[in-house]
């Protein structure tokens, strides 16, 4: 019969026009309130109306994985030792896996000796070039540079806000691991240390000449700032100790075990990396 | 031209490619020598005898589908250019690859477009960027770029206007730091040497009726246009670039009687950004995530052809890991999941084309954004996957889709990533296709206007090498995922949907069913990631390297993609153990061959019909022009 | 968004205390800026990628109508704000600039994406034009390959801002709330590459240059068949830098005012090839030693 599609395509749109503000009385009128605990669900599979996300007042935050321009880490303000240095030792990695080519790095001299230093003196991306691929960071020896999940770049004059220079591009340790806490762990566990990778060279070489020393002591059940800022020694001590975010806040929802059982094998593949050099 | 898909004279006893080489050979013994080169296969024909081999190849060894045509500029390694073709079964099967060379300077091969149609716009492709004159083509000219336009730009000695160096990575980026941008150095940002007496009246004509005149729509374009002698029972019609239903800067040249188009040529090219020119300066790993720019719909089963190919080819070396299961497995999901993203997006367009204005388009878009939600946490971009790896991924599944709150009045969600999964494939995407078909498949507006219209016949959809969709909707069950398979295809249960009608409604009915199968392989690839839970991506554990020096040889990797076949044919030369850069990159874009039709399928129907046909095609125009 | 009264009721002109909240129309510009920004129609216009998060921007979960963007235009005449979605081809930039003259003043440009900014990606292809800003004048660029849907908002309401502080009493500010309208921008050509009219002086010269056998601006070769291996090698002896320094005057009319940011980096170069020189003889002795074990 002529005119039952008509019919049926208006009861569906319908039913989704219902479906959007059936949400609205389950909320109380509150869906947009701020204090609601809502959003999960009216923006998650379980959700059948077609519900907008009221932009700047309320923001869909990105997943860890997100990836937009790259940004460089620095240590933090309060580190005792490498306060403000680069993480990154201009290898050239990340310039080199750069599918456009919008990476430029240029290495630092030391003034006196004049002998390259492990430091960038120059760091510049083209984010106009910059395709959000994440290379740079995937391929990164030294976890040094990581994509930033800051979108809200949008300028009026490109020439001078869309070329990122170093200190433009330097972000302090503690905002990565607030932005992706199970990453920056994930990564800890790899690398053996909260620390850049050079310090805990640097503290076993150290360790190995003043053997047999006491052992530090565990930074067990401290708090935040002092688990970052304490020369770990071990890396196995620092992967004991619990991750800590900004806030200080365990930031991932994981059982004992289950890390456990991840500290563990982070140490096999490590102690098969270390098995293979010394062959 | 002759009659395309008559049953050959006497049925030849050659099954496998092998054979079938074989028979060439003994056959014509003096136009056919096998491709002997390292890494290499097919054969090469004597570009003198080329159609008559190509004939015998499609009728009587029965390689009726010509997948791919492309040319490769062998600059320094025998100073030849070579057009290489790839031809296959649709009753399955590997691919017959042959080839034909012919001097640089005096680039000609005769045309197969009188064996497949489906090679005409590959031909006019291989004249305006590599300058290989084919004799015998109906239609030669540029297609990608603007006729005048200085030069054939994928030839290996050609540079564009911010020329840097032959190949990434670029040295002055770094240790080189001479930290400037090449337009800084250039006066107009272009490296073109302009003749002295240059005058803008006396450029190559441009203007819109050159640009029609050139078409060979067989109208008389000046005469129509002049205003005195104005005449309207033939009338020349533009849509595009910029028209809303053109599916992105695609433009179409139609002639009509009345209503009724009588022509219809299609021009591209707006959308050309040189994908293939940059791919060959890019190292192997720099291209995958360009492949995620050429079907911007469905990015994981881009980045999946091109990491098969190359893996293809990293195969004939000696430290190769071929995937691991669960990696395997991973790829499938995310390329199925891209299927009925793709799908939903051309269903819902398409639906707009023929008149049901954005309220469909709307729900499915809605339905879009949970699964590019489910992207973004895992790949970490909505769009732009890049997810893949030669031999594994960028990442396994993470425990938990989790955002952390980083902005402002940011709202955070966490969910179980099997769990949101498992939602997904088991209640949310079948409620969405349920609904679809409930509110469209019988609907009687919708076979009213797409009934029997746009017609593409099965004999025509083989010669005109058209794919995905398009082909099955034409009664061909010819599906990648079983004709040639990958992956872990072989050991997934689901059926190949075909139409035999071959018009909208059939290539509608297809896109549903297609919905339905992805579905059904995402249910059986559930019990699978759970089984390889822990497992590694990667078969020695740990990520591949980000410069490979992949061995020497070419490699055609195609999968089935949302919108067809997807091919990429990389040669890897030059160096010695291994290329860090492809020498050539072509991709076989599904929606690029699929337009040749475009003109026979319209021809007969109505003005009002022709963005509904193109919609049905399912062209995405970064594929297209690439 | 609201108009705020009191918002409205401020003006940089002087008026008497008592006529202070009476008088609206010291706050002309604010009002017209307020109508004007809240009710700005996008043509209906996609390029590339991110025409496709721009879809999904309009689409129901981000739904930029919330800001007056309500619809979109397939019309440049009934357009006020163009959204360069994608990458722009020299092929495909002859019609933007065709289409931007057709649309009524006031009129903004937004360019989205890397692409549209600068080329993105694609910049080094030969059909890519290196940022919309080349050819008409951009209001705001949203960086991001593809920017997501709630990086595009970000930069519409960029643009609303922008569009706040413009005023009608001030003719230099944006041409058309001056007396007479701007001119049309010149249609590019193309030719044997794109061309810009407003570059024909340029072009004209440096042809001449060329012509009198003086290759000195960025001139490109087309060189017979050059070798395979020695390519790279090449590469490195003919790359722009080498290129001898053009004049200021050139320069000024396609740098993008203020100049590089950078600084270049000396003696770097030469550095790198004497680094690279002692690597390959360091090669060469092992190799040497190892082949005298053998």
């Amino acid at each position: 019969m002529y005119g039952t599609g008509l019919a049926k395509g208006l009861l569906l749109t319908l039913r989704h026009f219902v479906d959007s503000y059936v949400d609205d009385i389950r909320y109380g009128f509150r869906k947009y309130h701020h204090s609601t605990d809502n959003f999960a669900i009216r923006q998650g599979t379980k959700t059948k109306g077609v519900i907008t996300v009221q932009y700047p007042d309320e923001k869909v935050a990105v997943p860890e994985r997100f990836r937009f321009v790259p940004f460089l880490i620095v240590e933090d303000e309060d580190h005792p030792t490498r306060s403000g240095k680069d993480w990154c030792t201009s290898c050239g990695i990340c310039a080199k896996v750069c599918p456009p080519q919008c990476i430029w790095i240029v290495r630092g001299n030391d003034p006196n000796t004049g002998r390259p230093v492990p430091e960038p003196e120059a760091f510049f991306i083209d984010i106009d070039i910059c395709m959000n691929c994440g290379f740079c960071a995937e391929y990164c020896p030294f976890d040094a540079i990581k994509m930033d999940h800051d979108y809200e770049l949008a300028s009026y004059d490109r020439t001078t806000h869309h070329i990122h220079d170093k200190e433009r591009l330097s972000k302090p340790n503690s905002y990565w691991r607030s932005i992706a806490p199970t990453r920056a762990y994930e990564e800890m566990l790899v690398r053996g240390t909260w620390e850049h990778i050079d310090v805990a060279k640097e503290a076993r070489r150290g360790a190995a000449r003043s053997r047999p020393a006491a052992p530090p002591p565990a930074p067990q059940a401290e708090d935040a700032a002092t688990a970052v800022a304490s020369e770990v020694a071990s890396p196995a001590e620092a992967s004991a100790a619990p991750a800590p975010t900004a806030e200080g806040a365990t930031p991932w929802t994981e059982d004992d075990a289950k890390r456990e059982e991840r500290r563990r094998k982070a140490l096999e593949r490590k102690a098969r990396r270390a098995a293979k050099r010394g062959q | 031209m002759d009659q395309p898909g008559l049953a050959p004279e006497k049925q030849l006893d050659a099954t496998t490619v092998e054979e079938a080489i074989a028979y060439l050979r003994n056959e014509y013994a003096d136009a056919v020598t096998l491709d002997d080169r390292e890494g290499y296969g097919g054969v090469i024909i004597e570009s003198k005898r080329l159609v008559e081999v190509a004939r015998a190849i499609r009728d009587g060894l029965g390689f009726d589908y010509l997948s791919s045509a492309t040319a490769v500029d062998y600059l320094g390694a025998g100073d030849h250019l070579e057009m290489v073709y790839h031809a296959y079964r649709t009753s399955g099967g590997g691919a017959l690859v042959f080839k034909a060379q012919t001097d640089r300077e005096r680039a000609e091969i005769p045309s197969l477009v009188s064996v497949w149609r489906g090679a005409d716009f590959q031909e006019r492709e291989a004249w305006d960027l590599m300058g290989i004159r084919f004799m015998g083509h109906p239609n030669l000219k540029r297609i990608l770029m603007w006729e005048g336009f200085h030069g054939h730009p994928l030839r290996k000695d050609w540079r564009e206007a911010y020329y840097e160096e032959d190949q990434k990575p670029f040295d002055n980026r770094w240790p080189g730091g001479q930290v400037y941008r090449v337009e800084e150095r250039n006066v107009f940002g272009k490296n073109v040497t302009y003749p002295p007496d240059i005058d803008l009246g006396r450029l190559m004509d441009n203007s819109e009726t050159a640009v029609y005149q050139s078409l060979g729509l067989g109208v008389d374009v000046e005469r129509i246009m002049d205003k005195d002698g104005f005449e309207t029972n033939e009338l020349v019609v533009n849509m595009g670039p910029h028209h809303p239903s053109t599916h992105g800067v695609f433009r179409m040249v139609l002639t009509v009687d009345g209503e009724t188009v009588t022509s219809l040529e299609p021009v591209m090219g707006y959308l050309h950004r040189n994908h293939e020119k940059i791919g060959e300066r890019n190292t192997y790993l720099h291209n995958i995530p360009f492949t995620d720019r050429l079907d911007y719909i469905s990015s994981m089963g881009n980045n999946h052809g091109y990491v098969l190919a190359v893996e293809q080819l990293m195969s004939l070396g000696r430290k190769y890991n071929p995937p691991t299961y669960r990696c395997e497995a991973l790829r499938v999901m995310m390329v199925e999941l891209s299927r009925i993203v793709n799908h939903l997006w051309a269903i819902g367009f398409w639906l707009n084309d023929i008149g049901a204005f954005f309220t469909p388009v709307l729900y499915f878009v809605q339905e879009r954004e949970r699964i590019l939600d489910f992207f973004e946490a895992v790949a970490g971009s909505r769009m732009m996957c890049n997810y893949m790896r030669f031999g594994g991924l960028f990442g396994d599944l993470p425990e938990r889709l989790k955002s952390v709150s980083n902005l402002t009045n940011d709202r955070v969600r966490d969910y179980n990533t099997m769990q949101f999964l498992t939602e997904m494939i088991n209640e949310r995407i079948p409620r969405t296709i349920d609904e679809l078909e409930r509110l469209l498949t019988q609907n009687e507006i919708l076979i009213e206007r797409s009934v029997g219209v746009g017609v593409l016949t099965r004999e025509d959809a083989i010669n005109y090498s058209a794919a995905g969709p398009l082909l099955r909707g034409s009664g061909v069950a010819y599906d990648i995922r079983r004709a040639d398979p990958y992956s872990i295809y072989p050991e997934l249960d689901f059926d190949v949907a075909v139409e035999d009608e071959g018009d909208m409604y059939a290539r509608y009915r297809v896109r549903v069913s297609e919905l339905r199968e992805s579905v059904r392989i995402l249910k059986q690839i559930l019990p699978r990631l759970e089984a390889t839970a822990g497992e590694s991506i990667w078969a020695d554990g740990k990520p591949g390297a980000y410069a490979p020096r992949v061995p020497h040889g070419e490699a055609y990797g195609r999968v089935e993609n949302g919108k067809g076949e997807l091919g990429y044919y990389v040669v890897s030369a030059g160096g010695r153990g291994g290329s860090a850069n492809p020498w050539r990159y072509h991709v076989r874009a599904p929606s690029f061959i699929n337009l040749t039709p475009m003109g026979i399928m319209s021809r007969g129907y109505k003005v009002a019909d022709i963005v509904g046909i193109l919609g049905s095609i399912d062209i995405v125009l970064g594929e297209t022009d690439r | 968004m609201d108009l705020n009264l009191q918002e409205l009721n401020q003006t940089e002109f002087p008026v008497p205390a008592e006529l202070e909240n009476n008088i609206a129309i010291t706050s002309l510009s604010q009002l017209y800026n307020w109508g004007r920004r809240n009710s700005m129609w996008p043509m209906l216009f996609g390029l590339a990628c991110c025409a496709i998060e721009m879809i999904a921007t309009a689409a129901s979960r981000f739904d930029f109508s919330r800001f007056g963007f309500e619809v979109m235009r397939a019309t440049p005449r009934q357009a006020d704000l163009m959204i360069v979605s994608g990458t722009v081809t020299k092929k495909m930039v002859v019609p933007i600039v065709r289409l931007y003259n057709q649309m009524p003043e006031p009129k903004y440009v937004l360019a989205m994406g890397a692409c549209a900014s600068g080329g993105g990606p694609f910049k080094e292809g030969y059909n890519v034009v290196s940022g919309m800003d080349k050819y008409l004048p951009v209001d705001v660029y949203v960086p991001g390959c593809p920017p997501t849907p709630q990086a595009l908002l970000y930069g519409m309401i960029a643009l609303q801002r922008k569009i706040d502080g413009q005023s009608i009493a001030n003719g230099d500010d944006v041409p058309w709330y001056g007396v007479s309208s701007a001119e049309p921008t010149p249609v590019p050509v193309l030719g044997p590459d794109i061309i810009d009219p407003r570059q024909m002086d340029m072009i004209r010269r440096q042809a001449e240059t060329a012509a009198a056998d003086m290759p000195s601006l960025g001139v490109r070769e087309l060189p017979a068949a050059t070798q395979l291996v020695a390519a790279k090698v090449a590469a490195d002896t003919t790359t722009v830098a080498d290129a001898t320094p053009i004049s200021e005057d050139a320069l000024s009319f396609v740098l993008p005012s203020g100049g590089a940011p950078w600084a270049e980096a000396e003696d770097i170069r030469e550095k790198r090839r004497l680094r690279a020189l002692a690597r390959k003889a360091l090669r060469a002795s092992r190799r040497a030693a190892v082949a005298e074990e053998e």
